[in-house]
């Protein structure tokens, strides 16, 4: 091949592909691969791509249930939530970009996700993300901080979706590798869906959107490595985003669609125009015929090799009916967007690829993906780690101090300077702001509403996987249920540092099976995922954070609940049981420095029967606030809904057969706090005895403070301070 | 009514807006393409809407304001037609010479989403005839740029004038500068021209419409307008 380079070892490997999968790739095709067929196979057979080392595991994921149309496998997956509608969403990380770059990280990452949603026919209606930094006190944390939150908001308000939840958290397992976990949410006709199978040998293949350029060269295979010192150096393979081209791609594609133009259609993500021209052909089992001098550039003299691997942002590849093309064709002009047949479908299964005259690759289409190497590493289990018993963690302070310094650390104190630079009101569907336990999003003029959240919990998933991926899935399902949503399903975004070491290995394998309990348990079936491994630097891998996105349905979004209180005087109760768990809790690592010991199991069964229960008092109308119990425990839960509200609580004391500050700062699972007026406390108790599940009183709302019999009570003045005190002033400058 | 919601690329309150007209006025408005050379017949109403038109690139609305619509919008202003821009559409308003001055980046220098409270200035304009003279309104603002700034004179002349009809305030209706959402010289929200025919606002009306929302401080907006069309006709 003219002007290529020689193959070597050297070239080889620096396309991260070992002797072994060069061996497997000399095999398949016979002879030598060009410079460019080897760049074609490095962005088929990374991590990133071919799902190499985690593909055996994700088999176990329950991924059924009546009202999923699409499971994982396409661009995002798809509900039925009724009335001929569906939702179709999907959360996807940009980790390594992000570290590198971290404003044009963040942007693409949110961009490359809406695409994934509207490709499929769906107008995105919410955005969520999971943020985790490094240490406040790391040098380049709040650098990433203000980076990647800009660049977050910087796509999505400009887009025009609203960002309406999301975690932030921080810990020095982040230093070197934070993520960027994305969530997109779209709605869509149920009838409607549109997928990447291409039908139909001679249909032209059609390229819109933005030119390709030379960003994002290798960035698939970047994701797929791990970092070191010298990761500066690859702010090259980071892509640029342009929400403003990505708008009118939207409104293009669905315009196109609603006029009934589109056979098949992908968007070009990870790894490009090679990616998305060999999934069309490979699902359709078609062969694929490229010619290059068609694809719209923005620099001149670009190879065919920099083509392919290009992953220049806001393109797409569809496969149009060709009585239709020209109709197409208007309506991309109309919206200034390019517009090129750069191929066509043929009977041979292969994948052609044709520039200035030469064929620079000739592969098999269906075995770029199918024959991806598929490894099933060694994996050890974690070690179990201790219980820490109550009776043997010594209280520094007093119960009120350590709330009100608990909910001014950087995990628990209020993230509103980042949700606040994200425009969360707009589309004027959003009824749940950002804040609350889950975000209420309307579905067009209602009364139907979403639920939408992203919860994970990586110190439990660190110290026990099995247990910490069961409790990722039972809090978003809680989350969800908190505010009255029925669960339907999750999205799960799995970041793990690198897979070729048994114990990393070990972590993956063991919370995917807790997240498979808890999905069959709960019901709550996974329809779309993404994995990020090698999320370690100079050997330090993160803690394993498998962020999922869960969805749940309103059917009247009227009766949903929120956690603030809403009148004085009201009971407060509390739902499920209490053993005062201080294993992994925040107040022993961020009261007592201690950061140690297993994590709450999750028990799924009383999961199941405590957060039906609480669903229907909110439906019942009989719960005026609710709010599900996680990091921190019953006092945090209790001050965030005095906070939200301005109204305090009188509470009893601790009971006695419990150690105080495990009491109030325990993180035992399956747990709620509903209100209920005073008069229904009584009934409410006892229908609670008949269903079997825990519930006591424990106190009443009122008063300006948080007043525990016996203790000094804390004013939500004081509560409100220490919360909204930190991220401002760190981000500021002042605090570390 | 007959309002006309002006589309440009990449902006994205249109149906937002839409909705809020909708609801108010009863009737459902029409959508113009930037590439339109006139307006409907019958407009009584022209309303640029928010988002970040042709991507906010170059500077916020200065595209747009070259875009060929507006020369139909500047003709219609000039014949004395109303024109509210909200967001991004006060912004494109000051771009294209309908309203004095410029919105530079917000003090902070982030764009912002929050809930803020407004002053209303006086009452006896079609865009504040819905409210009372000193009443302090609830909406969300939802911008980057913000930071209304004028040469002195012309500042000096907007209040001389009048002509400042919606100003950042506390909830209980204090201007000063902690409430000063985004630095504006003078607090400045929401101004009109010198005719009184074209209003420019930072803030969402629209967002503030409905009662599930928790708040519909937005409404008195459009319904003095409404009120103010359904008068003159």
């Amino acid at each position: 091949m003219k002007n290529e380079p020689k193959i070597t070892p050297e070239l080889v490997a620096a396309h991260g592909l070992k002797p072994d999968e060069y061996e497997r790739i000399l095999k398949l095709i016979g002879r030598e691969p060009t410079f460019t067929e080897l760049g074609i196979f490095s962005a088929m057979w990374n991590e990133h791509c071919s799902y190499k080392s985690s593909r055996i595991h994700l088999r176990g994921l329950p991924t059924k249930a009546p009202w999923v149309i699409q499971g994982p496998g396409e661009n995002a997956g798809v509900i039925d939530i009724g009335d001929g509608q569906a939702v179709v969403f999907k959360m996807e990380s940009h980790n390594h970009p992000s570290y590198i770059e971290p404003y044009q990280g963040a942007t693409t990452g949110v961009g490359g996700i809406l695409r994934d949603v509207f490709t499929m026919g769906a107008r995105p209606i919410a955005c969520l993300n999971a943020l985790s930094f490094g240490a406040p006190e790391h040098a380049k944390t709040r650098h990433l901080v203000s980076g990647v939150v800009a660049g977050v908001g910087g796509y999505g308000n400009s887009f025009g979706v609203p960002t309406v939840g999301g975690q932030v958290r921080f810990h020095t397992r982040y230093d070197g590798n934070i993520l960027v976990n994305a969530m997109a949410v779209g709605l869509a006709d149920a009838d409607k869906i549109f997928y990447a199978a291409a039908s139909g040998v001679n249909m032209p293949i059609v390229y819109l959107g933005s030119k390709t350029g030379r960003d994002g060269i290798h960035g698939a295979s970047m994701a797929s490595a791990e970092f070191d010192d010298k990761s500066e150096e690859k702010r090259p393979t980071v892509q640029v985003g342009d929400p403003f081209a990505e708008k009118l791609l939207l409104e293009a594609c669905l315009e196109i669609m609603e006029k009934g133009c589109v056979i098949a259609i992908q968007d070009m993500g990870a790894a490009g125009l090679t990616c998305s021209a060999v999934e069309m052909g490979a699902k359709g089992d078609l062969g694929v015929d490229l010619d290059l001098d068609a694809v719209p550039t923005r620099e001149t003299g670009m190879s065919a090799y920099e083509m392919m691997l290009s992953e220049s942002q806001e393109r797409m590849l569809m496969v149009l009916k060709p009585e239709k093309e020209k109709e197409a064709e208007a309506i991309f002009k109309k919206w200034g967007l390019d517009f090129a047949v750069v191929g066509y479908t043929t009977p041979s299964k292969r994948f052609v690829v044709k520039h200035g005259g030469d064929v620079m690759a000739d592969l098999p289409i269906k075995e770029l993906g199918d024959e991806a190497p598929l490894y099933d590493r060694p994996h050890v289990p974690s070690a179990a780690l201790p219980v820490v018993h109550a009776r043997e963690v010594m209280a520094p302070m007093g119960v009120g101090s350590a709330l009100e310094k608990l909910i001014g650390t950087p995990d628990m104190c209020s993230k509103r300077w980042v949700w606040e630079q994200y425009d969360h009101v707009i589309l004027g569907n959003t009824m749940q702001r950002p804040g609350g336990d889950a975000a209420v999003v309307r579905v067009q003029d209602g009364p139907k509403g979403l639920a939408l959240t992203v919860d994970v919990t990586p110190r439990y998933c660190e110290a026990d996987p099995f247990e910490g991926g069961k409790q990722a899935v039972a809090e978003a399902w809680r989350n969800i249920t908190a505010v009255g949503g029925k669960p339907l399903a999750i999205t799960d975004n799995l970041n793990f540092g690198n897979p070729e070491r048994p114990e990393i290995m070990g972590q993956f394998v063991g919370c995917l099976k807790g997240i498979s309990e808890a999905c069959r348990t709960l019901d709550f079936p996974v329809v779309s995922g993404n994995v990020s491994l090698y999320n370690e630097t100079n050997g330090r891998a993160i803690l394993p954070t498998p962020s999922i996105g869960g969805v749940g349905l309103l059917d009247d979004f009227t009766k949903s609940a929120s956690l603030a209180f809403k009148a004085e005087g009201e009971a407060i109760l509390l739902i499920g049981e209490t053993h005062g768990w201080l294993g992994q809790s925040v107040y022993l690592r961020d009261i007592c420095g201690r950061e140690e010991g297993a994590p709450p199991p999750v028990d799924l069964a009383a999961e199941k029967r405590n957060g039906d229960c609480v669903r229907g008092m909110i439906h019942a109308g009989t719960a005026t606030a609710v709010h599900d119990l996680s990091d921190g425990g019953l006092l945090i839960a209790l001050a965030e809904m005095a906070m939200a509200s301005g109204i305090g609580a009188k509470l009893l004391a601790a009971p006695t057969s419990l150690v105080s500050q495990a009491y109030w700062f325990g993180e035992d699972q399956a747990r709620y706090l509903v209100t209920v007026p005073e008069t229904e406390a009584g009934r409410v108790l006892a229908k609670m005895r008949g269903c079997e599940v825990p519930c006591v009183r424990i106190g009443t709302t009122g008063g300006d403070a948080i007043a525990i019999a016996g203790e000094a009570p804390v004013t939500i003045d004081k509560l409100r301070t220490s919360f909204e005190r930190w991220l401002p002033e760190y981000m500021g400058g002042k605090a570390a | 009514m007959k309002a006309a919601i002006l589309v440009f690329p990449g902006i994205n309150r249109d149906r937002d807006m839409a909705r809020a007209l909708r609801l108010i006025s009863g009737s459902e408005p029409a959508m113009v393409w930037h590439a339109e050379t006139s307006l409907p017949a019958g407009t009584d109403l022209v309303v640029v809407p928010g988002g970040f038109s042709y991507g906010d690139y170059l500077r916020c609305g200065a595209i747009a304001a070259r875009a060929p619509v507006m020369d139909a919008v500047r003709d219609y202003a000039a014949k004395g037609g109303l024109v509210l821009g909200v967001c991004n559409g006060f912004q494109i308003l000051c771009e294209s010479g309908l309203l004095p001055g410029v919105l530079m980046r917000n003090a902070q220098l982030k764009f912002i989403c929050r809930d803020v409270h407004l002053r209303v200035e006086r009452s006896d304009t079609p865009f504040t005839r819905g409210y009372n003279a000193g009443q302090v309104i609830r909406v969300p603002v939802a911008h980057g740029e913000g930071n209304y700034e004028a040469d002195e004179e012309t500042i000096q002349r907007l209040e001389g004038e009048g002509r400042v009809l919606y100003r950042y305030c506390s909830a209980e209706g204090v201007v000063d500068e902690a409430a000063n959402i985004n630095g504006a010289a003078h607090s400045i929200a929401g101004i009109v021209n010198d005719k009184g025919n074209v209003l420019g606002m930072m803030p969402h009306p629209e967002n503030h419409v409905e009662d599930i929302m928790g708040c519909t401080d937005g409404r008195g907006l459009f319904a003095g307008l409404a009120q103010h069309l359904e008068k003159a006709a």
